[in-house]
């Protein structure tokens, strides 16, 4: 059913809808997320979330000084995240600017990681403020270069301003480029949204318009995925299902480098959207530097103490 | 391990030490004591050690220690030096806080959880809260030359046991006074451990004495002609004993007594942070809290939605070992109170309400009881009208704003409330017309020394906390010409 039948794909449908969600209490939900980041994951559960972390990574790389040999170069720790310990999983996807996603696709089939997806940024990531046509184009050349996964951003200017239909078109338009050759991921850049009532609003109208994903941040803004933003969306999924029957994933992007930060976010999923979430195809993190945090930590737990960063790739 | 699940994070016992045997601190030292009786760790009937049965005479030695404390040294001592007293005390709580946060779950059965990051916390900034005051009493708005009563006698319930005595000691202290206090019969140890943390802060000896017991050490307490000031926190039932009591004397005295609060949802309400308030108003330390959200009032469009989420949230309450960092609700504190819990639920489920539980295992020992609502309840019901001081929740519908207030208000007790909606001047207008001394608007269960708590009708006399609740440790402030 179009929409869901939640909606008719009217704007005056889509405010109508918008205006049913209930508010999100800023205190509450900060406070629940910090009641669940008292939880204290130990041994066998620290293990088994650090591999299930690892295969949840989207490895990053968007910089203005990317280069070939720097993506290559990430893609080959991402099929072998650690070279000496073949049990470690590959990552769930690289994630780099459109430019660099033909590299990266031939260098993973290359590694034999023909079974992870590129995820290309697209629609002027990161500030989104270009026209729809340079948008459109931007993402039919991410997904012919050999994209699987696109992370658009939103116009978080037309939403601030009340332009609701306008966001819920360009998501729409993007959802019909991707179409079964492409993942879409929004990116809601929460940051710029600031308030938990937005970032409610916004995570439905995303998965009303086509969102397979909903994704916090461009990791260019600050605060990006803070556990209440992540609380608040896994939040918004868990209830789209409810209404759908259809689940949405959700991915943390930007500020999360640590182990610990990690497993509170799957804390934060398995005890507000549920167990069902706990899966690459439904959660993501968006990071770079966490991958090598994870390998040391799991080392770690092999051995029983501490190695030495230069026993893990920079890369 | 094929899905992610929380391996057991205990806290280790280790950090306490634990004797075999308690007698009561009277006059800066620990006596022998006698008739012992056993207290236990509730989640396993395990026999942690032996409690004295504090007799007449041992109040009797414990009032003198304190008249004679009060006279010679305390209420001669400057406010500043109290001061530092008070100070001292809270930093030695905070250093040993981990001490009392074990011993405190151990034998109350709470999730060290809440131990940890509620009641220590709040009972060690309550002593800095109270040591702020000690010599700004004559400034404070309190009348113009606030005394001391003198001794105050000092008895506490099982469901806080540390904070309690805080609420109680820290502002007894500050204003002046000497006290008495007597813990509750299943949960001594915390209070025992706080009198070596008055060795340990070289507190006068005789300020504070501790004597434990039951029922009747309380009484003889009570009872005692050398008491200026009676505080009590705990049943209705007692308190109203107690104020039977003393009516025919000048004691002064303050009561904390039960509550049943509504916790009310208008359909504007932030529904998701909304249930989590209800959870933490009625599962927040087992729901043995005087002022827990026990009447959830739900206005009647929204009441499917609401308890189908609530029920999904139950269901993730983790209930078990109170010494598992991830434990949400732990153990009953005793089997009377177990049995009472048992008997008010079954009186709903005769009455024809309708009880659901999520699927959660209980350990084989120890006193538990699922997290548990009940729909269909009316005002009519003994599970609307009673304490059931447990784990368990009152479902009601109501149509209207002026609905709910009637509803909420139609009850002997007034302790607190919770107003759900994100339309400020509804919060306003409901906050007017409750009968509550306590009210929440979206949240549930908060605390903070600065703010006065306290009952209206059947749930008690006067406010503990803040400026309100130093008021009644002082004469003079009353009326602003007792002075002597």
């Amino acid at each position: 059913m179009k929409f869901y039948g939640l909606i008719d794909g009217s704007e005056k449908s889509l405010i109508h809808f918008l205006g049913t969600l209930s508010g999100v209490d800023q205190t509450g939900a900060d406070s629940r997320a910090a009641t669940l980041a008292t939880r204290s994951i130990k041994t066998t559960s620290k293990r088994f979330a650090i591999d299930l972390v690892i295969s949840m990574v989207d490895l990053t790389t968007l910089e203005g000084a990317d280069t070939p040999e720097k993506v290559r170069a990430l893609c080959a720790k991402a099929v072998r995240p650690d070279p000496s310990d073949l049990t470690v999983p590959s990552v769930g996807a690289i994630c780099v600017y459109n430019d660099m996603v033909s590299i990266a696709r031939a260098q993973l089939d290359l590694l034999g990681g023909n079974h992870i997806p590129v995820a290309a940024v697209a629609t002027a990531f990161p500030s989104g403020r270009a026209s729809m046509a340079v948008k459109m184009q931007d993402t039919e050349d991410a997904i012919s270069a050999g994209a699987g996964e696109i992370d658009m951003v939103i116009d978080r200017g037309a939403f601030l301003s009340g332009r609701y239909m306008e966001v819920f078109e360009e998501i729409r338009t993007i959802r019909e480029i991707c179409g079964e050759r492409a993942h879409l991921k929004v990116i809601l850049e929460t940051g710029e949204l600031v308030t938990y009532d937005n970032v409610r609003r916004a995570s439905f109208l995303a998965m009303l318009a086509g969102a397979d994903f909903i994704k916090t941040s461009t990791g260019k803004v600050a605060p990006a995925a803070t556990a209440s933003v992540v609380l608040v969306m896994l939040e918004a999924v868990r209830d789209f299902y409810q209404m759908t029957e259809r689940r949405i994933g959700v991915k943390p992007a930007g500020g999360i480098r640590t182990t610990k930060d990690a497993i509170k976010q799957l804390v934060l999923v398995k005890e507000t959207a549920g167990p069902e979430w706990l899966t690459p195809s439904l959660f993501r993190i968006g990071a770079s530097s966490l991958l090598n945090d994870l390998l040391m930590q799991r080392m770690k737990m092999r051995t029983g103490y501490y190695t030495s960063p230069n026993y893990v790739t920079i890369d | 391990m094929r899905t992610f699940e929380y391996a057991p994070a205990l806290e280790s016992r280790s950090i306490v030490t634990i004797g075999s045997e308690y007698g009561h601190f009277i006059n800066g030292s620990f006596t022998k004591g006698r008739n012992h009786f056993p207290t236990l760790d509730p989640s396993t009937e395990e026999i942690l050690s032996q409690i004295a049965l504090g007799s007449v005479d041992e109040v009797d030695a414990a009032v003198d220690s304190a008249r004679v404390a009060y006279e010679s040294i305390w209420s001669k001592m400057s406010g500043r030096d109290r001061g530092k007293y008070l100070y001292r005390i809270a930093r030695i709580m905070q250093e040993r806080a981990r001490e009392f946060a074990v011993l405190e779950s151990l034998d109350n059965g709470k999730p060290i959880r809440e131990s940890r990051d509620v009641d220590v916390p709040l009972a060690a900034a309550h002593f800095f809260y109270h040591a702020g005051w000690a010599d700004k009493l004559d400034y404070a708005g309190l009348g113009d030359s606030p005394h001391p009563h003198g001794v105050a006698g000092q008895i506490i319930p099982w469901n806080f046991p540390l904070l309690m005595l805080s609420w109680k000691i820290a502002p007894a202290l500050a204003a002046g006074n000497t006290v008495v206090l007597k813990p509750a019969e299943t949960t001594s140890l915390t209070a025992l451990l706080f009198a070596q943390v008055c060795q340990q802060a070289e507190l006068p000896a005789g300020v504070v004495n501790i004597v434990t017991g039951n029922g009747q050490t309380g009484a003889a307490l009570v009872n005692h002609p050398g008491i200026d000031k009676i505080a009590f926190t705990g049943s209705t039932e007692v308190g109203k004993a107690i104020a039977r009591a003393i009516a025919p004397t000048s004691i002064k005295a303050t009561l904390e007594l039960g509550g049943k609060a509504a916790n009310i949802v208008f359909d504007d309400a932030p529904i998701d942070e909304c249930v989590e308030g209800i959870v933490n108003g009625i599962f927040f330390n087992q729901g043995h809290v005087c002022c827990a959200g026990s009447r959830l009032l739900l206005q009647e469009n929204i009441a499917d939605e609401v308890l189908a989420k609530l029920k999904v949230r139950m269901a993730k309450i983790r209930v078990g070992n109170p010494l598992d960092k991830n434990t949400d609700l732990g153990a009953i504190n005793s089997q009377e109170q177990l049995n009472k819990i048992h008997e008010l639920s079954n009186a709903g489920d005769a009455e024809g309400a309708e009880r659901w539980s999520p699927e959660c295992e209980l350990p084989g020992r120890g006193y538990w009881f699922r997290p548990t609502i009940f729909t269909g309840v009316t005002q009519a019901h003994r599970i609307a009208q009673e304490e059931i001081f447990g784990p368990v929740l009152s479902v009601f519908t109501f149509r209207t704003p002026d609905e709910a207030i009637e509803k909420a208000n139609n009850t002997p007790y007034g302790l607190s409330a919770g107003i759900w909606s994100e339309k400020g001047s509804k919060i306003l207008w409901a906050s007017q017309k409750l009968k509550a001394g306590v009210i929440w608007a979206n949240t549930f269960n908060k605390f903070d020394p600065a703010s006065p708590f306290g009952g209206y009708k059947e749930s008690g006399w006067g406010r503990e906390g803040g400026r309100h609740g130093l008021m009644a440790y002082l004469r003079g402030s009353e009326v602003g010409v007792e002075n002597e």
